[in-house]
């Protein structure tokens, strides 16, 4: 089978990018909305063919997928070991990647068409709309570290110009601001970690580092560092990278923040894609950190699992509907990282990978699905605050439907496709640690909890007295909500297992009814419990918001993380490193220059009258020189 | 090799033309005058060059050959420094070059 074509996939957004950044401001700004939608969705279906025929067409059946590279690309060689290629790499991982970027992405687009219109900068919406969803898709296709880290950039930037599309808003232009500082400081210490790893192996290629049993490592097994070997120095170093990217305690702060930008941007990039491609290269990199380095894999699991069981806390206290929606997507991710922290390699140990794949693919449309829910929701009441909204359900009749969809989703009720990717992360968490599990099981709860906290208070609760009736949004924005709540529901169908696993081998997995069951009976719970406390206004919540007093209220504000990093900022770097050195600065190096420059200018003031102007003078000076030199060699030498 | 005149005299000669030719280049206020004055440099060289292949080396021609040299590029220097009078005369009806003194600090 021939995949040369899927080169097409992330370079129609780009040349869509390209025309829609250069020529979108002279055209109506629909068209480059219409042109980006096409191209993306070409490149949707250029990833559905691509998916169909590695994942089913040719289903290689117990010998277990290969990976294809359709085209490689010699780009630079720095040795004759240390080549960095660029290319397209086709395995279970990216071609999975490939659907979800491509399908929330699209989705995304055509919901824009309604959200945005008549927004100042349409087109230019659209333009980084594509410039991202070309560096995600060349993210997943990289066939090597270095060219992932190009792209892992690239997204970055798309990821910053989009929060501050309302450049015009302070809040915006500080959030994004913050993202990059953040995600640019982690993914220093993922270069850190390349530069390493290729150190010791003298490759980049993904082929050659996740070969089981390969021989590369071998000479780094005497090396270590501070009691750690070097390669778990460096997968621990890479996986700063990807927590940077995917928002885990502590570089989450950038990701709430985020929320500055428009909703469709936080469906797209801070939800369903850009933050789970840190997971992503988690599982890349997954045999190297599970053989090589199983500390660092420990570490993952117990950053994933702290980051999901803090997000959830902190998403019961917020206001926001979207930042309660962002720390939900932060638990999840959590959940992700903490699957891959505890999974073996293959078969049945194997389970977790594949769980936090699926939990990925699924939670992309769940997690898209309540952003663009949340969307157009804020299109209807034009407020983030749930104090803001209540008893929408009445106007918003299909919102309300796929909101209800999925929430019943994220909080892991069957047959909803996020039961089952949930499912398999506590049976993977399960066979692995119990602590790790009792947390998890913790967190379903809290889901559950906290997004019916937000269902029933806005569609339900008290009516507010509205400025305008809200009214339902137009169609283009509720039939993404339709496609995305049909694809939450039906994906937990796909036979996962024998689609994605470390080894690439398709495995069987056992149906455990007691966690499966377990895990439900606590999702209701948590449901249950947000009926008694929000369905009908009532006075209980302020009340026990009272009573907890100052541990909701350091709840209510993040356990006061973006303050502790202030601190650190503002008081102890910038006080005590910053300011000396800016004066060292100022002072020392100017001053000597400057010094220099002044100098230079006084002496030849006071010089400058030699040049006089008067040929003669110069002249005179010439062989009065002349003269002179002559004397001297007669007399003195 | 001249019967009757020793070297010394073409040289006084010679010395004698090359500082009155400086003096003229720095003391006289006529750029026509001071073009005068580097020819009259130039010239105490030709000598120079003409004697001292006459005398030490009288079977050879280098010397003879430098002058004729030095005469062709004094003509073109010539040409470029009228050039260059005509211009100045143009833009400050005079030619004293004290008064043309624009290009300094």
């Amino acid at each position: 089978m021939n995949y040369s074509y899927t080169l097409l996939i992330p370079l129609i957004p780009l040349v869509v990018f390209l025309i829609t950044g250069l020529f979108g401001m002279k055209w109506k700004p629909v068209v480059s909305g219409w042109i980006g939608t096409a191209g993306l969705g070409l490149s949707f279906l250029l990833s559905i063919v691509t998916a169909l025929s590695y994942f089913f067409i040719n289903h290689p059946g117990e010998a277990g997928f290969s990976a294809i590279t359709p085209m490689n690309i010699k780009w630079l060689a720095f040795t004759d070991t240390l080549v960095i290629h660029l290319g397209i790499l086709l395995d279970p991982i990216s071609v999975m990647m490939l659907v979800v970027i491509t399908t929330v992405s699209f989705m995304v687009h055509i919901y824009s068409l309604g959200y945005m219109k008549g927004e100042k900068g349409f087109a230019r919406f659209y333009a980084f709309l594509s410039l991202f969803s070309f560096s995600m898709l060349g993210l997943v296709l990289a066939t090597n570290i270095f060219q992932m880290y190009i792209f892992w950039e690239l997204v970055g930037v798309s990821s910053y110009l989009l929060i501050g599309f309302y450049y015009t808003r302070p809040a915006a232009v500080a959030a994004s601001k913050k993202a990059f500082i953040v995600t640019r400081f982690a993914d220093l210490g993922f270069l850190i970690g390349i530069l390493i790893l290729s150190f010791v192996t003298g490759t980049f290629d993904f082929d050659k580092l996740t070969q089981p049993g390969t021989s590369i490592f071998d000479g780094s097994a005497s090396m270590s560092f501070m009691g750690l070997s070097v390669l778990t120095w460096a997968m621990i170093l890479i996986f700063m990278g990807g927590a940077g990217k995917s928002a885990m305690f502590p570089l989450h702060i950038w990701l709430p923040d985020a929320m500055e930008g428009p909703t469709p941007v936080s469906a797209l990039i801070h939800a369903a894609t850009m933050v789970v491609a840190g997971v992503y290269l988690v599982a890349r990199m997954f045999p190297v950190i599970h053989f090589q380095a199983p500390d660092a894999q420990i570490v993952i699991a117990w950053v994933g699992g702290f980051t999901s069981l803090f997000a959830a806390i902190i998403a019961i206290t917020q206001f926001d509907i979207k930042r309660v929606l962002a720390f939900s997507t932060l638990s999840q991710i959590g959940y992700m990282m903490l699957s891959l922290g505890v999974s073996g390699y293959g078969g049945e140990e194997g389970v977790g990978y594949m769980a936090s794949m699926f939990h990925l693919y699924t939670h992309a449309m769940f997690k898209a699905l309540l952003f663009l829910g949340a969307g157009s929701i804020i299109h209807a009441v034009h407020s983030n605050y749930m104090y803001d909204m209540g008893g929408l359900r009445k106007y918003l009749p299909i919102t309300h439907i796929t909101f209800l969809i999925a929430c019943l989703t994220i909080a892991g009720i069957p047959p909803l496709s996020g039961f089952f990717s949930k499912d398999e992360i506590l049976v993977a968490a399960f066979q692995n640690n119990k602590t790790l599990f009792a947390i998890e099981y913790l967190v379903a709860g809290l889901t559950a909890f906290y997004m019916f906290r937000l269902y029933f208070t806005v569609f339900w609760g008290k009516e507010r007295h509205y400025p305008h009736t809200p009214h339902e949004s137009p169609l283009v924005m509720t039939i993404p909500l339709m496609f995305l709540a049909f694809a939450s529901v039906v994906s937990g169908a796909l036979p996962f297992p024998h689609l994605v696993s470390g080894d690439l081998k398709p495995f069987e997995t056992e149906f455990h009814l007691p966690i499966a069951a377990a895990s439900v009976a606590i999702g209701v719970a948590g449901i249950l419990l947000a009926w008694i406390l929000y369905k009908k206004e009532s006075p209980l919540p302020g009340q026990i918001a009272t009573n907890l007093g100052a541990v909701y209220k350091t709840v209510y504000n993040k356990f006061y993380i973006d303050e502790i990093y202030l601190f650190i900022t503002k008081k102890i770097l910038f006080n005590l490193i910053s300011r000396p050195v800016a004066w060292f600065d100022r002072h020392i190096i100017d001053g000597f220059m400057v010094g220099i420059g002044t100098t230079t200018e006084k002496i030849s003031h006071r010089i400058k009258g030699l040049q006089s102007g008067q040929l003669q003078h110069y002249g005179f000076a010439f062989v009065a020189g002349t003269l002179a030199l002559v004397l001297i060699y007669l007399f003195l030498i | 090799m001249i019967q009757g005149i020793p070297i010394y005299h073409f040289l006084v000669v010679s010395t004698l033309m090359f500082f009155i030719g400086i003096c003229g280049f720095i003391i006289r206020h006529n750029l026509i005058t001071m073009l005068m004055s580097v020819e009259l440099i130039l010239n105490s060289v030709n000598i120079n060059f003409v004697v001292f292949n006459r005398y030490l080396f009288p079977d050879q021609l280098q010397g003879h050959f430098f002058t004729l040299f030095i005469v062709g590029i004094a003509a073109a220097e010539v040409s470029v420094a009228i050039a260059l009078i005509i211009n100045i005369y143009r833009r400050f009806n005079h030619i004293e070059v004290e008064k043309v003194s624009q290009l300094r600090f």
